[in-house]
């Protein structure tokens, strides 16, 4: 018995194993390696059995609507499957989405400042926020549930001390922050620049997160970080980055929020931390940490969109289409959980 | 008598009013396998610890090849070639089996794609992953895009084994490598082991496990209340009697 019997997994006997195993552990199998797979189906039967229902459904101007529903919560639930990654949570982007919405806007709109530095200062809000959840996790070393779950109450209190409760209007801002909300038309659609630069930044942070060290990192520390550490990577400088980087990705949210709402409003998208979360689980992240993709918190996002959209078509009363999404984490999770005790 | 490639003088650490090692010493002699045993609390896991850089010591030094080193961290230790295959394994369960030969030290694409987008060179980390795999002899993980989870103790332990091989350039140390394992496997790690030390890397293997230690040890290093209570010969000494000298029931041999 030498070391290469022991690991006999020749091909020949791989390919016996997977001749022998029942149907549904070949499934559980698939779904292992690609967890993206079943979101995709989900949102795949949904559309079909949601135009079946109802032919407005699948009318550009509808699909554009839950495009434009999707953008925000889209885009948060980059940042937040990120930190979820590293079995993080972050209960406070909803909270520095609108704080630095409120920031970026109330800044331009009472000191003249142009659209440009405006955003970038929210950029920089949003970095610091992150970055302070960050420091809160990895020097304090509480548990990301709790640091988030207080600032989520410090940065909506100093969202709404900043604001003095008060909506800026649109026509008080510059231009480019209101430009996410503009749109232009493909094939009958029309669209807002704010959908197309969240499925721009899917795409970047499905890049990054796959193709770089970086993103190989975030996987591994949130998978196992004591073996991270052993294995030289600096877990706390990857949790700082990710938390930061997920602030960043706010602060993008934010200005997707005002074009959406056409001004800055102290009160929009408050709730919008547990909807992004919704989406990430939806979409096969698993909330332990390590096992996930962007891909799938888009396709997380749009099955939440297309089944309140769909429903709402269909005429079904609002409670329902809550409902709904409430079995439709609880399905996610358990098969998460099942996908995680594959055998080898 | 040849000159020890790595050697520790004195090592003293304390963790408040514990004290886990009270001046340790230990020489590794080129290409052999040092066994290092002792009883729980003898201060084994603190000194292989502050041979691999995961504890700093508070006094006391270590030298590589006759050098004095200090390692603030397990990449200090790692860049100065000494690899660490630890009891946990130290493995990230959801990655492949090429992404865990390579964590923290990815390799980058040439050109444009790694400096400036950061692209990972995945191809290249298979193809050589899977060629640290066959020098091993572990030649029928087919695919070395494998989740390491899916692999069962015995082979996520060669995936641990062959990483510290690949990348040790002057030493590999092995905490209980078949502390977990069933007896087929065992014997397939113990001659991985001997594997290693053959293409010359000399081995610190930690281990209870008396057997496994007197067939491959060429030098058992007997560890007790922090200190090295001796070195013995395990063809020359019975099994008993190095366990007695553990225990403290019998004096080691002059």
């Amino acid at each position: 018995m030498g070391p290469a019997e022991l690991l006999g997994l020749s091909a020949v006997t791989a390919l016996d194993e997977h001749q022998s195993r029942s149907p549904l552990s070949r499934l559980q199998h698939l779904l292992h390696s690609q967890a993206t797979i079943g979101p995709a189906v989900v949102l795949l039967i949904a559309v079909v059995v949601f135009a079946l229902l109802s032919e407005r459904f699948l009318q550009p101007a509808n699909i554009s609507l839950v495009l434009q529903q999707v953008a925000v919560v889209g885009t948060l639930a980059v940042g937040q499957t990120i930190v979820i990654l590293t079995a993080g949570i972050d209960l406070s982007c909803g909270a520095i989405m609108v704080l630095t919405s409120i920031v970026m806007a109330k800044v331009a709109a009472e000191t003249g400042l142009p659209g440009l530095p405006a955003l970038l200062l929210g950029f920089l809000v949003g970095t610091v926020c992150g970055l302070l959840n960050g420091v809160l996790v990895t020097r304090l070393k509480l548990p990301p549930f709790i640091v988030t779950l207080g600032t989520l109450n410090v940065f909506f209190a100093l969202n709404l001390w900043y604001s003095g409760s008060a909506t800026i209007r649109g026509g008080d801002m510059p231009k480019l922050l209101l430009w996410t909300g503009e749109t232009f038309t493909i094939a009958g659609t029309r669209v807002t620049y704010g959908s197309i630069m969240m499925v721009l930044l899917v795409a970047a942070a499905a890049f990054v997160l796959k193709n770089t060290s970086w993103g190989r990192h975030v996987y591994a520390t949130g998978d196992d970080p004591e073996a991270s550490r052993l294995s030289g990577i600096r877990t706390a400088r990857v949790l700082l980055s990710v938390y930061a980087t997920a602030g960043a990705v706010y602060a993008l949210a934010a200005w997707i929020l005002i074009g959406r709402i056409a001004s800055a409003s102290p009160q929009a998208g408050q709730f919008e931390n547990l909807d992004s979360i919704t989406a990430v689980v939806i979409g096969g992240t698993s909330l332990f940490g390590g096992r996930g993709a962007i891909v799938g918190s888009l396709i997380g996002a749009l099955i939440v969109g297309v089944f309140r959209n769909g429903l709402a078509l269909a005429g079904v009363d609002v409670l329902w289409q809550t409902f709904a999404v409430g079995v439709l984490i609880i399905a996610a999770v358990s098969i998460d959980q099942w996908i995680r005790k594959v055998k080898p | 008598m040849t000159e020890p490639i790595l050697e520790a003088k004195g090592l003293v650490k304390r963790y408040g009013r514990v004290t886990a090692l009270a001046g340790a010493d230990l020489d590794l002699l080129p290409g052999e396998i040092l066994a290092v045993i002792g009883d729980n609390g003898a201060g084994k896991s603190s000194l292989i610890k502050a041979l691999c850089g995961a504890v700093v010591p508070d006094e006391g030094e270590i030298r590589l090849d006759g050098r004095p080193m200090s390692f603030a961290t397990p990449v200090d230790a790692r860049e100065a070639g000494i690899e660490t295959v630890h009891q946990s394994l130290a493995v990230a369960p959801s990655l492949d089996i090429a992404a865990n030969l390579y964590l923290g030290r990815e390799l980058r694409r040439k050109g444009v794609l790694g400096s400036v987008f950061r692209m990972l060179d995945r191809t290249g980390m298979r193809e050589e992953a899977k060629r640290q795999l066959d020098a091993l002899g572990i030649m029928t993980i087919q695919n070395p895009g494998q989740a390491v989870e899916t692999l069962s103790g015995g082979q996520r332990q060669a995936v641990a084994v062959a990483r510290a091989a690949a990348f040790g350039s002057r030493v590999v140390i092995m905490d209980e490598p078949t502390a977990a394992l069933g007896v087929r496997e065992s014997r397939a790690v113990l001659d991985l082991i001997l594997q290693v030390r053959d293409r010359g890397l000399p081995v610190i293997l930690i281990s209870h496990n008396m057997p496994h230690v007197f067939e491959v040890a060429d030098r058992v290093h007997i560890q007790r209340l922090g200190r090295r209570r001796a070195v013995v010969d395990p063809k020359s000494i019975s099994m008993s009697d190095a366990v007695a000298i553990m225990t403290g029931a019998m004096e080691p041999p002059e």
